[in-house]
């Protein structure tokens, strides 16, 4: 019986606070906004750290180090090398070119360059054999440097190591960026969701305000707390789920035009166009995310304002 | 029912003591009048009974709770015990009759069957029939009143409190609604009336209470009321 009038009395305060934000739509404009304003930022935010580091994770998967080797090295020599390659610090992965492949490759990258291949079928392939390593961390290929520089293993190298290294300053600059976005995001979105808090805090007291004879009635009768406070928190709870359907849309349709403008204007290595196919996979977990946070935040301070300006201790 | 022992309520130390050493007892089914000029201390009694007011000294057991142990959020459940009506009505003007009774019953999560069974039957008990549509500034004081009992009665309390209910009415509708109170009292519930009204007082021969600057002066089984 007693969780029965408890369903009851949920379903009402729910349905109370559905009537209250009808109401209150116009006095809630300043809140929505606000919080819409915030969301929109939280969702830039994560959009702009999974475009840079995809962009950073696709730079760095095309750097490599390639050791060329010398015609005469036996097979041992060329496993053992490859075994001890393996075993240095930051490889990912080791992956043997003999001079055939080379051959191959440089035939079909060149298919159309009839003097080059003319040249190459002349001779007896010029091309050397070569380890083709891929670091885990591309920001960190001292210690392969290390290695290969050794004599004994400089002595199986027919020519000087080449290191695609040279895309390591973009890389840098870009983590910079992405660190500083972080930052500057989770700054933002703190002062935002301050700011939206306390403008709902005043929402919530006008109303309160607007509503105090009701208020003192339904206590005068015997309703609970719960049952005063819950419509204004379900109230705000529904200015989060409306923020955040307002903020995804101006997303949506913002990325749709950047992902067309943006991505013709130089960026330099930034793919602006992952931004939209970012948004538009991840779409329900941002939806989700969103109106998650967007009722929290609802949820929160509505409840700190009703605690605050609701006295139910009579 | 009813138990006051020694209470004692002081406000503030400028303004007093409005209520000192009152000790009362009310049996089941009573129909007690509170009398007394404005400002001899009935409101508080009222605010006390209500647990609007803590008292500063002395107890109070009203339904069997005693206030003394009463947890702020047994409040509630408490008040959906008393049935209390108010001098201002208390109506909520953009409801209807019809949900400013049923409101009483929402908050106690009685269940919408329930609630069309139930409050037809007590508008027509106070008079109401017909007017379930009407909101209450469409309404004449007296019916506006008699909206206010039958959301005081409508959760069948076993007591209820009436804090000058015929204050703003003319004659007429003043007796309506002392009309009205009878009845309930007819029917088992314990009725606390407030009111300075001598006619009405005196019309109806039942319990009085006199109090006169904070104290009980005097407590007459079929008492007589003089307003000076």
């Amino acid at each position: 019986m007693n969780w029965k009038r408890k369903s009851i009395a949920a379903e009402r305060i729910f349905k109370n606070g559905f009537v209250n934000f009808g109401r209150n739509v116009w006095l809630a404009i300043a809140a929505i906004a606000m919080m819409a304003i915030t969301l929109t930022i939280l969702l830039f935010a994560i959009v702009a750290n999974a475009t840079f580091g995809h962009t950073v994770a696709d730079i760095t998967s095309h750097i490599d180090v390639s050791v060329y080797l010398k015609d005469n090295l036996s097979d041992s020599q060329r496993t053992s090398l490859i075994d001890q390659v393996k075993h240095v610090e930051n490889v990912g992965s080791v992956k043997y070119i003999s001079k055939a492949q080379a051959l191959k490759t440089y035939r079909e990258q060149n298919i159309s360059n009839t003097d080059l291949l003319a040249a190459i079928s002349e001779t007896d392939n010029p091309l050397p054999a070569s380890l083709n390593i891929k670091p885990v961390d591309a920001n960190n290929l001292q210690p392969i440097k290390d290695f290969l520089d050794k004599p004994a293993i400089l002595a199986l190298q027919s020519d000087p190591t080449s290191y695609s290294g040279d895309r390591k300053a973009a890389i840098d600059n870009i983590t910079r960026a992405t660190h500083f976005f972080q930052q500057a995001g989770v700054i933002g979105i703190i002062v935002f969701i301050i700011i939206s808090m306390l403008i709902i805090f005043n929402t919530i007291r006008m109303a309160i305000f607007n509503r105090r004879d009701e208020l003192v009635i339904m206590r005068l009768l015997g309703a609970s707390t719960a049952f005063i406070r819950g419509p204004f928190v379900v109230e705000t709870m529904l200015y989060g789920f409306v923020a955040a359907v307002i903020s995804l849309v101006a997303c949506a349709a913002l990325f749709k035009i950047a992902s067309s403008t943006l991505q013709a204007s130089s960026l330099g290595l930034l793919d602006i166009g992952y931004s939209d196919r970012f948004f538009t996979t991840h779409l329900f977990t941002i939806l989700t995310l969103q109106i998650a946070i967007g009722i929290l935040i609802g949820a929160v301070s509505s409840g700190i304002a009703t605690r605050r300006y609701l006295k139910l201790n009579r | 029912m009813i138990l006051l022992d020694r209470v004692t309520k002081s406000y503030s130390r400028r303004s007093g003591t409005a209520l000192e050493r009152i000790s009362l007892h009310v049996e089941p089914k009573e129909f007690v009048i509170i009398v007394g000029q404005s400002g001899a201390g009935k409101s508080t009694l009222f605010k006390l009974l209500t647990r609007e007011e803590k008292p500063t000294s002395g107890k109070i057991i009203v339904g069997g709770m005693d206030y003394e142990h009463l947890r702020d959020k047994d409040v509630p459940l408490l008040r959906r015990k008393i049935g209390v009506v108010f001098q201002d009505f208390k109506l909520l003007n953009n409801k209807t009759v019809y949900e400013n009774v049923a409101f009483a019953l929402e908050i106690a999560g009685i269940s919408n069957n329930e609630i069309k069974h139930t409050v037809p039957k007590v508008l027509d008990l106070v008079g109401l029939k017909g007017k379930e549509n009407n909101y209450p500034l469409e309404l004449s004081g007296g019916e506006r009143q008699r909206v206010a009992i039958a959301r005081a009665i409508v959760r069948q309390p076993k007591i209820l409190i009436a804090d000058e209910p015929t204050g703003n009415l003319d004659p007429k509708h003043a007796w309506d609604v002392i009309k009205v109170l009878e009845k309930v009292n007819k029917y088992g519930t314990t009725v606390l009336l407030t009111t300075h009204n001598q006619e009405i007082v005196n019309a109806l021969k039942r319990r009085v209470v006199t109090i006169a600057d904070g104290h009980i002066v005097s407590d007459k089984a079929q008492g007589q009321y003089r307003a000076s």
